[in-house]
Parts: structure tokens; sequence; C-alpha cells
């Protein structure tokens, strides 16, 4: 009797046999992700201009343009608010501006619901474009020459590591969806 | 990707409702976000407590990383110094720029001592620190430039007090937890702290502007005095910061005053010392009269 390959019955996320999905890590991992995201300022880079990108955002925004439907719409005001307790703005301005991001996600995706990376990327710009000045105004920090000049090589940095964020967040959806779960 | 097929409803009035129901909740949201928003713009300390709570949870793998981050640098400097004596060059270079700002500092103290030595029976006491501290890291995405320490509450650290490093002043704290601060960095532009040359007493106020530099401006108006170089020390004025710690040398010139670069650069800084309220009854009188501000830095006339 001929035998199988051992192989032939796996595939990239796993045994297909007596294994599933974990819902735990399937819905979990795109929440803890975009939280660890929002601790950046946790890291140990202290940095005496704001230059780092917004990277709690920029894997809420990944995770949505990825994966649409994953996130609920409301999933801004947690993310949100645990982005504000962390990021120094003042409260309220990340459950605000997240909410607000993901209405404007959920509109736009009625008018093109089908897209290309290229198109999440020109999304994600436009809307780094507008949420890095906007809180920049609702800070508190006031908004001038000065402020502006700041905020620009954070923006061309926030729009040219996009790509990347998105990568390591589909190598992470990758992770969502292997089959680790034991059928008994 | 496409949009998940649930989405398209249909006449399933479920369905539905259903949607209609997430734009609602998702609109809600955005308000809340508003009316906090509202709140912590108008009373900024409403939130401390939520704030130095989350802070308190995170704060040691923070401090896990700090230490990391000193360990690996002197990691990485051993392996470069067998490379190439450069890096030998630059620990020299930042203790030559330690001796400068010393050599500074001193002027400043030899100056205030002549300054002093008529003012009879004034006892300013030696500073005991508080407590030592890790500066753990800082907002890294938002406009607000503020820091975060490893020592809080139960290490004696009250809101108001300087946080100093070996190269000059830092910041003050702003809202205390038990195990971790929040300090206001110099460079926020909420931080206003009085300053003088130290090589007289030409008075400014050190602002923040968020870039990682300083505006100071002058006291006295007039033929600006200021040039570029000079080094500026905290003056004790406000009674917040204990006289000549060093703040900033002057960089480029500006009509009122200077653009100034701060000493104490926080992303080179680990160790910090969280020094008492250098004139703790004066702040206190200060904040309690309801005419004065609740930062207890209205300047001397």
């Amino acid at each position: 009797m001929e035998t199988l390959h051992p192989k032939a019955r796996r595939d990239p996320f796993g045994s297909k046999i007596n294994r599933t999905h974990s819902p735990i890590l399937a819905y979990g991992l795109p929440w803890l992700s975009i939280m660890l995201g929002s601790l950046t300022p946790w890291l140990p880079v202290i940095a005496p201009a704001p230059v780092l990108p917004p990277l709690g955002f920029m894997m809420l925004l990944a995770w949505r343009l990825l994966r649409p439907g994953l996130l609920p719409l409301w999933a801004g005001l947690p993310l949100g608010l645990f982005d504000d307790l962390y990021s120094g703005q003042p409260l309220g301005s990340g459950v605000l501006l997240f909410s607000l991001t993901l209405i404007a996600i959920e509109l736009l995706e009625i008018r093109f619901p089908w897209r290309t990376f290229w198109l999440d990327w020109l999304t994600a710009a436009a809307i780094l474009i507008v949420y890095l000045p906007v809180a920049a105004v609702i800070s508190g920090a006031g908004a001038g020459i000065v402020q502006l000049r700041v905020i620009v090589p954070q923006l061309v940095l926030s729009v040219v590591l996009f790509p990347v964020v998105a990568r390591i967040v589909a190598q992470l959806d990758r992770l969502r969806l292997m089959r680790v779960r034991r059928i008994s | 990707m496409a949009p998940p097929a649930h989405r398209r409803t249909g006449t399933n009035k479920k369905a539905q409702m259903g949607l209609f129901a997430g734009y609602v909740v998702a609109g809600l949201g955005a308000l809340f976000g508003v009316a906090l928003l509202t709140i912590s713009l108008l009373r900024p300390e409403t939130f401390n407590g939520l704030r130095a709570m989350a802070a308190d949870v995170a704060s040691p793998a923070g401090e896990a990383g700090a230490a990391g981050r000193t360990g690996s640098q002197s990691f990485f400097e051993a392996i470069a110094g067998y490379y190439r004596a450069g890096s030998r060059n630059a620990q020299l270079e930042r203790e030559v720029e330690i001796a400068r700002i010393r050599l500074a500092e001193a002027e400043a103290l030899r100056q205030e001592n002549a300054r002093l030595k008529a003012v009879l029976g004034l006892d300013f006491g030696d500073t005991e620190p508080v407590a030592v501290a890790r500066l753990i890291g800082s907002t890294s995405s938002s406009m607000r430039r503020i820091g975060y320490i490893s020592a809080g509450r139960s290490a004696g650290v009250t809101p108001g007090m300087p946080v100093v490093s070996p190269t000059g002043l830092v910041g003050r704290v702003l809202e205390t937890g038990a195990r971790s601060s929040r300090v206001l960095l110099l460079t926020d532009s909420e931080s206003m702290v009085p300053v003088r040359r130290a090589t007289d007493n030409t008075v400014a106020f050190a602002e923040g502007r968020s870039d990682g530099s300083l505006r100071l401006r002058l006291v006295n108006l007039g033929i600006n005095p200021i040039k570029p170089g000079d080094v500026f020390v905290t003056s004790g004025a406000g009674g917040l910061f204990r006289p000549n710690i060093a703040v900033a040398v002057a960089r480029e010139i500006t009509r009122d005053g200077a653009i100034a670069q701060l000493l104490s650069n926080p992303a080179a800084t680990d160790v910090v010392v969280v020094e008492p309220i250098w004139q703790r009854p004066a702040v206190e009188a200060l904040a309690s009269t309801p005419a004065s501000t609740a930062e207890g830095e209205v300047p001397e006339g």
C-alpha cells in the first residue's frame, strides 16, 4: 500500500486533520498587536521631538484595510482610549480620531469595494496626512510654523513606513489563522 | 480584499438594523471622544489617576527596556572599541562636554555667591535628592513632550518636583503613580522655566518648542544682549527649581531673545535625580492663592 507524503495533509496554516483555528488567536491578535503599537512610548527611545510614526494608529489602519470586517466599527473607542493613556495626547483625542477613521474607511469601502495595495497605501497616506496635523492641533501644543515643521518629517516617515507595517500585519494575519486548537 | 458578504444586507431587515446599529455605536464613540477631549482640555488634571495607573502597569517592561538600552549601548561600545578608537574619542568628547557644562555652572555659582554675599542669614541648605530614577521612555509621536520615570509616590515624588540629569535640567514631575511618574520635558510647549545667563543677571523665560529646542524670551526688553553660545541656568524665580541648574545654550538670536539648544538631551539621559521643590512653602502659598496660576511659576517683579 502506498503511503501519503507526510506533508500531504498540511498547508501553511498547519495540519488540516484534527486541528482548527483558535478563536482567541484569530480575534484577539489584531487587538493585541494594535495595543502593542500604542505602547511605543515605553520603547527605550527618548525623543526630544515627535519623530516616531504613530504605530498604534498605523497598525489599526493596516488591519482594517487588510481584513475588512474583522474589527467592529466601534473598535475605535476602546483602542483609542488605550492609545490616549500612553500617547501623551489629551484623553479623548484618540477615541475621537480612531472612531472617525474607522467610519471614514467604512464609507470609502462602499465606494471602492475592491482595492489593491496601492489604493490601500494611498488611503492610509491620506488618512495619516489628516490625522497627524489634527492630532497636533488638539494636543494643546499650539499650531504654528514651528509645529508644522516638526510634523513634516514624521508625516513622511509614517507614509513611507506604512508598507512595512502592512507587511508585519500580513505576517501576523498568517499567525492569526494558524490551526492551533486540537479537536478531540 | 473585498468587504465580507455579510455587510451586503439586501432585504434582510435584521442585518440592516445590525449594520445601522454599528454606525450608531461608532458615531456615539466619536461623540464620547469629543466629550472626553473637551473635559481633558478644559480640566487637564481630571484623568490623572487613570493615566498614572496605566503607567504603573506598563512601567516594569519599560524599565527592563531602559536597562537594556544602557546595557546594549555599553556592550556595543565595548565591541566597537576593538575595531575603532573612535568610540573612545566619543566618550572623551562627552566628558569634555560635561566638563564644559560644569565649568559654566561653577561660573554661575561664583556669580551667585558674589551676589548673595551681601544677603546675610539666608541658608539654602543642601538639596537632598528625593529619588534617583531611570528615564524610561517618552511620548514618541504626539506633539506633547512627556517622559516617564521609574519613581513614584512610594519614593516620595510629588507633582512639581524638578527632574535633573548630570548634564542639566530635564523637566518637572507632572503626575505621579505609585511606582512611576510622568515628567513634563523642557521641550514641551507648556513648559516654561525662569532662567538667567550664567555670566550675569540677564533673566529670561525658556519655553519649549516641541522640536527639541527652547525659545528664550527676555524679561527686560531692549537691546538684546544674548550671543550665540551663552549658557543659561535656572534663576530660582518662582521657587520651583533651585538656582544654577544648567538648562540650555543659545544657538541663534531672535528679536526678543534666542533659540536655545537643550543641554540635557533626554535621548542621551539614563539616570535622573528627582529633587525637592526648592521653595515649597512659597510655591504652595502661590498655588493656594486663587488669583495665581496652578503652575506656581509667576514671574517675580
